[in-house]
């Protein structure tokens, strides 16, 4: 079972570095835009119907 | 290229210097991948009826072998799982990160291989699990050719899915795409570890991994399977289509933020709470269990952030089916991770663990939370998708209040069975005594509420089947031609992609390769830290040299209990529980299944624990009990397995078992495997000629029956030959 006297530091380590790096992110005021993204995904793609468009070779099917 | 500059609509952020380029969505895909959800989804649920009904009834398997509860209850958990859940889930990443990395997918060629491919695996499995090809282990059951071609089609999917990212045109990368990469990274995981094994031929493999590892190893795995199959992919979903649908932005996205991390770090331990009590070393469960309870809070904060989406929006649920079960199944997602810290409590495990309230936790997840999300996501896509309208928003509504009344039914009748079982099988008596030593007696006095969740899990099919009709209608009405929209987008440049937002975690969402780096990390510890010591075995499952491996018949009998799936509705493993001892006898240790592969210490006690039974019974006792248990257990509902009278033993695969097991390990003889074949034969022909004498009919030493009873009869006598300490 000596293993675990390995395994437990290295996970404690990782658990606190997680948090950490939430703590920093939060405390330097790194998550200013919590807003657009949540709003960007309601605003549907504008459909371009016009046929001639098409054709025009300007379509990037990709 | 016309190169238009910004003033689009479509991002908010445009680049300053963006090229507008014109494309589609590959929205054929996506309909496929729907309509195999809904086929896949009838069976699913079919099959689901139909063993709930086999446990009501035992007869209901018509004497067909691969139609009895042990063949069919694997079909069933991985068409609800894999082939329901599966294509749905890949039916709304397909849908929305297009949409949302505003691209058509990378290669329209690997879609296609991608929904085929699955298609082909779930037929295989539909072909392999009835003809009783098993790993044996749950939701893992697909032999080694399918399971090969899991991984390709998976790391398919993969490319695809990466490669889309990478050449995505907006910037940020929106949350439930991080579920999705949580997702595909971890079944890849996933999966390949839990699934290593040898093959013996085509049809039979044996795991690397024996008894207590293999226990934990695919307990991780079917842990996080419920955790990134049904967990991660769905609030990935829930993300997009519930914004969508109720037209409002998700309530908070720093909550999104922080219970993705906590979530993919916390869920990847959680995996021994299925093994609490068991001969697993005490901190690896310890460790489940705390990680478990830990768990409780992301995934409340994702339930939580789900329901507040809806603010200012209630009256709507009010009429609209599809944010009826958006809410509905919110809430159950927040009942079934509850529930599921509740049960991982030691003391609340050592009463539920083995019984029905299992079961109920697992359908609250399946049929509340991931049946409902597919719902309400298949209501709102097909619409757009076939360009036109809903057929009937009222039987929409009908199928919610069916499905709804149907999850609730199931899992109310469970509940009560499985603390009633619970109560039962721990009721000690004053004097000490076990209050139902019989255990058939706990079984029967459940068995009218197997009625009544078979009914249940009818009442939702038929609202699925309501749902079928409603879309078949709607599908019916769509125009015949179904061109792709085109839309347009700037360009994505190398420049905007290097300026990334100024934080962290903007900049981690910038770069998906970085990205899924980490997320490996977060799930890799967890991995790392429960299954490394066990491959230090040396460590905690001393070698023992009394202990002799199974003999090549009992090994072959073995086989014939995974193949015939006895581990579905017995376990192997008796907990150190005062009723338990008192019931079973000793409670199991690690030395006991070093040589199992799989493992079969089972998760649901439908029959009673099986760790001792050598020698409890004599010979004929099982001969006559699996022949037809109600002979020697009346009112038994048990199947009976009359082909293993008829059909005979492969004697001639011994050998190559013999073979594959000492290669990985296990201390055969050269003799024993160069004699495997006769040995195993003259074995047969001694417990044949005993059974004679007993009294039953003669020349049964070929029959698979013979192996099977050799492997029974052996179970548990290490131990009370006091081989083991
Ligand atoms: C549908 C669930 C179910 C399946 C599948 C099933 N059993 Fe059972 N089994 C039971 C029940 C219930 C009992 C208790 C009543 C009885 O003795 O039949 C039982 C009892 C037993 C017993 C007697 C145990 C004892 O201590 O009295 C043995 C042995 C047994 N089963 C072996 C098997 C084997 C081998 C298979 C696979 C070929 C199998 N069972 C498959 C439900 C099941």
């Amino acid at each position: 079972m000596s293993i675990i006297y390995v395994l437990l530091p290295i996970a404690l380590f990782l658990g606190f570095g997680f948090l950490a790096l939430f703590i920093r992110m939060s405390a330097d005021g790194q998550y200013e835009d919590l807003e657009t993204p949540a709003y960007r995904i309601l605003i549907d793609d504008e459909k371009i119907t016009s046929e001639n468009q098409l054709e025009k070779g300007s379509i990037h099917v990709s | 290229m016309s190169a238009e500059q910004s003033g689009s609509s479509t991002a908010v952020e445009t680049p300053a210097s963006g090229v507008m380029e014109r494309f589609s969505y590959d929205d054929r895909i996506v309909r496929q991948f729907i309509l195999a959800t809904l086929v896949w989804g009838f069976v699913a649920l079919l099959l689901g009826v139909f063993i709930a009904s086999q446990l009501a009834d035992w007869r209901l398997n018509f004497g067909i072998s691969w139609l009895t509860f042990g063949r069919m209850r694997p079909l069933h958990t991985n068409a609800a799982v894999f082939a329901f859940a599966g294509n749905g889930i890949f039916a709304g990443i397909y849908y929305s990160m297009q949409r949302l990395l505003k691209t058509r997918m990378y290669s329209d060629l690997l879609s296609k291989i991608h929904f085929w491919g699955w298609q082909a695996i779930i037929v295989s499995a539909a072909i392999t699990l009835p003809l009783g090809f098993t790993i044996g282990k749950e939701y893992a059951e697909l032999e080694w050719p399918i399971s090969i071609a899991i991984t390709v089609i998976w790391v398919v999917f993969a490319v695809n899915f990466f490669q889309t990212i990478f050449k995505r045109r907006e910037r940020h990368i929106y949350v439930a795409i991080w579920f999705y990469i949580a997702t595909v990274i971890t079944v890849a995981l996933l999966h390949i570890i839990n699934t290593i094994q040898v093959p013996v031929s085509l049809w039979k493999s044996y795991p690397i991994y024996a008894g207590v590892q293999d226990a934990l190893v695919q307990w991780w795995y079917g842990h996080n399977a419920v955790a990134f199959v049904l967990t991660t992919p769905f609030l990935g979903l829930m993300y997009y289509f519930l914004p969508k649908a109720a037209e409002k932005p998700v309530y908070s996205y720093r909550l999104s933020i922080i219970h993705f991390w906590s979530l993919v770090f916390i869920y990847i331990w959680a995996g021994p709470h299925h093994l609490l009590y068991t001969a697993l070393p005490d901190w690896a469960q310890t460790l489940g269990m705390v990680f478990s309870i830990m768990l409780w809070a992301p995934s409340w904060g994702g339930m939580i952030n789900g329901l507040l989406t809806l603010r200012g929006a209630w009256h709507r649920v009010r009429t609209e089916p599809i944010l009826k079960f958006f809410v509905a199944g919110l809430t159950f997602y927040g009942m079934a991770t509850f529930e599921g810290p509740l049960l991982s409590i030691k003391s609340v495990s050592g009463i539920a663990h083995y019984t029905d309230w299992i079961i109920a936790h697992v359908h609250g997840g399946t049929l509340g939370w991931n049946g409902f999300i597919i719902f309400a996501m298949v209501y709102w896509m097909v619409p757009r998708l076939w360009k036109t309208e809903l057929y009937s928003v009222r039987l929409a509504n009908v199928h919610f209040w069916t499905g709804f009344l149907g999850t609730l039914v199931y899992i109310i009748s469970m509940w009560v069975a499985g603390i009633t079982q619970g109560l039962m099988w721990r009721a000690v008596d004053g004097t000490g005594r076990l209050v139902y030593p019989d255990f058939l007696e706990t079984v029967l006095k459940i068995v009218p509420l197997y009625y009544v969740r078979a009914i249940g899990g009818g009442l939702y099919l038929v609202g699925f089947v309501i749902m079928l009709y409603n879309i078949y209608k709607t599908v019916r009405s769509a125009p015949a031609d179904l061109k792709d929209d085109v839309v347009s987008a700037p360009r994505l440049t190398r420049n905007t992609i290097e300026n990334l937002g100024k934080t962290p975690h903007r900049m981690l969402e910038g770069l998906p390769v970085v990205f899924s780096v980490l997320t490996l990390v977060a799930v890799g510890v967890g991995t790392m830290i429960e299954i490394v010591p066990t491959f230090l075995a040396a460590d905690y499952v001393e070698a023992n040299p009394l202990l002799k491996p199974y003999t090549g018949l009992q090994l072959h009998g073995r086989d014939l209990y995974v193949r015939e799936g006895c581990y579905l509705c017995h376990s192997q493993m008796i907990r150190p529980i005062p009723s338990e001892t008192l019931r079973y006898g000793e409670y199991s240790r690690a030395q006991e299944s070093m040589y199992d592969r799989p493992f079969q210490w089972g998760s649901k006690r439908t029959g009673p624990d099986l760790a001792r039974v050598g020698g409890k019974y004599p010979d004929l006792w099982h001969y006559r009990h699996m022949m037809d248990p109600r002979e020697v257990s009346p009112g038994s509902i048990m199947p009976a397995y009359p082909w293993m009278y008829r059909d005979k033993t492969d004697f001639a695969i011994i050998q190559k078992k013999l073979k594959v097991m000492k290669s990985l390990g296990v201390p055969y003889t050269e003799v024993e495997v160069r004699f495997a074949e006769q040995q195993a034969r003259e074995e047969a022909k001694l417990i044949a000629d005993q059974l004679v004498a007993q009294g039953a009919p003669k020349g049964t030493e070929e029959k698979e029956i013979i192996a099977l009873i050799a492997y029974l009869q052996r179970m548990g006598q290490d131990f009370k030959k006091g081989l083991i300490q």
